[in-house]
């Protein structure tokens, strides 16, 4: 109660110079607007980038197979086949700091367009979850391939622009048909142009297609492919237990009808995996990669069966060095913005400070008069501090209003990104608050150690 | 006993290492209901004297007495608390809160008091006063739209808002001309008699120590004269 009744006489001692109180929490009014600004602003560029630098593929991590080897010889990396699409399919489940995941199986082999051929660096078939892992998903053209061309195995493909120059000559390839170890692939659509990479290999030397098909109809005739797993596995790929495609795609068309259990018991089919060359998957953030690699790394060590003390049969890679490119710009960009932040405000507080030191020595007599009709030294120090922190908080809101404004304005005008940041507003009015009373202070001290009869006298 | 009784005050000032003495001893008592005048020339104490009356300043020595409680040695919480209860001030140049209105001016010190007084009741009892002083016209005129003696008048019904049993004026007729300070004058009689608040006026005006039925006068901080008015100015005068 005494509270309000404080902050009624604050408010009518404000209303009695407007102009001053409004030019004084103009200080704070855009202190208050640049921190909100700066930070929204701030923000959308911050986001801005790291989205940038993740498309650069920051937050993606490559799982490979591990190194067979024999007789102390190592056969190198990705020797052994032990990577499922199962596999894939459990991370996406059952790992949460993983947004999405893509199994790849690679070949290298000729692709030819009419009179043109070309061998592209990479021919990968995968699922189209790897646009999204590679934050790759606006097309020049065309559409991607869908879910049901991989179970269907389609002969569909989606090509690089290196290739779409180096084949079809600024003709457009969408709806073209092109020859992969003489299996037709039809190209759906055209990959946007992404650049070389950090390596310098060119990553739009690409051709994508649904990995079922790549796995069952391209690679197992060709020469030059990395793998020579499962020559017969298109005969399989209708279904049956041999192949764990039926478990991946339980939709898939059924060639055979499904055998009873007595026959099942009678002739055991010998299991055989298909497995990929590597899985790429993306982090829910740059910021999430450590969690990701340990859930995946636990993941495929309990899928594998492999007893504590077996070496991993398999690789997981992070990209580190464009990890620390991100970690580091958001770094710098939140100090610089919290340096702004505290300077403008700063300023803003001096602004309050200076004015009501000005507004005592105005009032004195005015605190002469509040004293001799019985206010005491806590009360005068009392009512100054709240015209104080009144001022700021009046002012904060305003500069959170126009904070927000401006922001507002220049996503519109100059279309830079923004983004909204409760936590700046929060803290922008816990701040001006405080700055009210941190730079009251002072001012109203020194109105609660008048002497009334001084204060009375003064002219 | 006295309503108000000053025993042997002295106040001494310290400029640097010199002592300078403002009221040598100064013993005297008030009674209830009486309407006293204190008159003395430029530096002769009064203002000292009436600053410890109205409790905004302590005695360096003496003992000061306010309705059976001795207040010279209180803090300054104390003091503050007591001028909001029982002491009213009207000064010379009126002291009105600028660009608020005569009612908020009024109910200023109720902000202060201590035992809270509802904005309705606190309403209510400033619109009271301000009629009882003639104003009741002119409840939201802001000061620069009152005539001084207007304005004296809003001050007065200030000084009365907490009900105080001592008004206190400073020289209130200084800034009047001589129409209005027989008003403002004849109001402080009013009160005296009809509600029978002490009241005391410091004025170096003969005219105002006339309307005044006791004038104490002081002279280099003692009292010199102290009687009926007419015989004091007549006196004083001479």
């Amino acid at each position: 109660m005494r509270v309000t009744r404080t902050v009624g006489t604050a408010l009518r001692a404000l209303r009695r110079n407007v102009t001053r109180a409004v030019l004084t929490a103009v200080g704070i009014i855009i202190g208050v607007a640049a921190v909100i600004a700066m930070m929204e602003i701030g923000n959308g560029s911050s986001t801005q980038i790291q989205k940038t630098i993740a498309s650069m593929g920051a937050n993606n991590l490559l799982v490979q197979p591990g190194a067979a080897s024999s007789g102390g010889v190592s056969y190198g990396g990705s020797s052994v086949m032990t990577l499922t699409p199962e596999d894939c399919e459990a991370m996406l489940k059952e790992c949460p700091a993983v947004r999405s995941a893509a199994p790849i199986v690679r070949v290298r082999t000729q692709v030819i367009y009419g009179n043109r051929n070309w061998v592209p660096m990479y021919i990968y078939g995968t699922t189209p979850a790897f646009l999204d892992v590679r934050d790759w998903s606006d097309l020049d053209s065309g559409e991607p391939f869908s879910d049901r061309d991989v179970r269907n195995a389609s002969k569909v493909c989606l090509l690089g622009k290196t290739i779409e120059r180096e084949l079809f000559q600024g003709e457009s390839a969408v709806g073209k048909e092109v020859r992969v170890q003489n299996v037709a692939l039809k190209v759906v659509g055209v990959l946007s142009r992404k650049g070389a990479n950090t390596m310098g290999f060119d990553q739009d030397d690409v051709v994508l297609a649904p990995w079922t098909t790549i796995k069952s109809r391209v690679s197992g005739s060709s020469a030059q492919t990395a793998n020579q797993s499962a020559p017969n596995a298109g005969a399989a790929a209708g279904g049956t237990s041999v192949n764990s495609l039926n478990q991946l795609y339980p939709g898939a068309l059924a060639l055979y009808p499904a055998p009873s259990a007595t026959q099942q018991a009678d002739s055991p089919m010998p299991v055989r995996f298909t497995n990929v060359d590597q899985i790429t998957l993306a982090a829910v953030s740059g910021l999430a990669m450590p969690q990701a690699i340990a859930q995946v790394s636990q993941l495929l060590r309990e899928r594998h069966r492999l007893r504590p003390g077996v070496a991993d049969d398999f690789n997981v890679r992070d990209m580190t060095e464009m990890s620390k490119a991100l970690s580091s710009t958001t770094g710098v960009m939140t100090q610089l913005l919290l340096v702004v932040a505290l300077i403008s405000l700063v300023v803003g507080g001096v602004g309050i400070m200076n004015i009501m030191l000005v507004s005592v020595t105005e009032r004195t007599r005015e605190i002469g008069l509040r004293m001799a009709v019985g206010a005491r030294a806590r009360d005068i120090l009392r009512q100054f501090l709240v015209e104080a922190v009144v001022l700021c908080v009046a002012g904060g809101t305003l500069g959170i209003a126009l904070g927000i404004g401006s922001s507002w304005v220049v996503s519109a005008v100059l279309h830079w990104p923004t983004e909204s940041s409760p936590g700046a507003v929060v803290a922008a009015f816990v701040v001006s608050a405080t700055v009210g009373i941190v730079f009251g202070w002072y001012p109203a001290w020194k109105a609660s150690r008048l002497d009334p009869i001084e204060a009375l006298r003064y002219e | 006993m006295a309503f108000l009784e000053l025993k042997e005050v002295t106040k001494t000032y310290r400029t640097g290492d010199l002592d300078v003495p403002v009221l040598k001893g100064v013993t005297c008592q008030i009674e209830p209901g009486d309407l006293v005048a204190l008159m003395g020339a430029s530096g002769s104490g009064k203002t000292t004297l009436m600053n410890i009356l109205g409790c905004l300043d302590r005695p360096t020595s003496g003992e000061y007495w306010l309705g059976g409680e001795e207040v010279s040695r209180l803090s300054n919480d104390g003091r503050a608390h007591l001028r909001n209860s029982k002491i009213g001030f009207v000064f010379q140049s009126f002291n009105l809160l600028a660009r608020t209105t005569a009612l908020d001016n009024v109910r200023m010190p109720l902000t202060y008091a201590p035992t809270e007084v509802g904005e309705r009741a606190g309403r209510e009892r400033a619109t009271a006063l301000l009629e009882r002083v003639g104003l009741g016209d002119r409840l939201d005129h802001v000061p620069s739209r009152l005539s001084g003696g207007q304005q004296q008048r809003v001050a007065i019904a200030r000084a009365l808002v907490n009900q105080p049993s001592l008004l206190l004026a400073d020289e209130p007729t200084g800034n009047l001309d001589s129409k209005t300070s027989a008003e403002v004058l004849h109001m402080f009689q009013q009160l005296n008699e009809q509600e029978g608040i002490t009241i005391l006026l410091v004025t170096h005006d003969p005219e105002v120590a006339r309307a005044t039925r006791r004038t104490i006068r002081v002279k280099d901080g003692a009292i010199a004269d102290d009687g009926r008015s007419e015989a004091v100015v007549a006196a004083a005068l001479h």
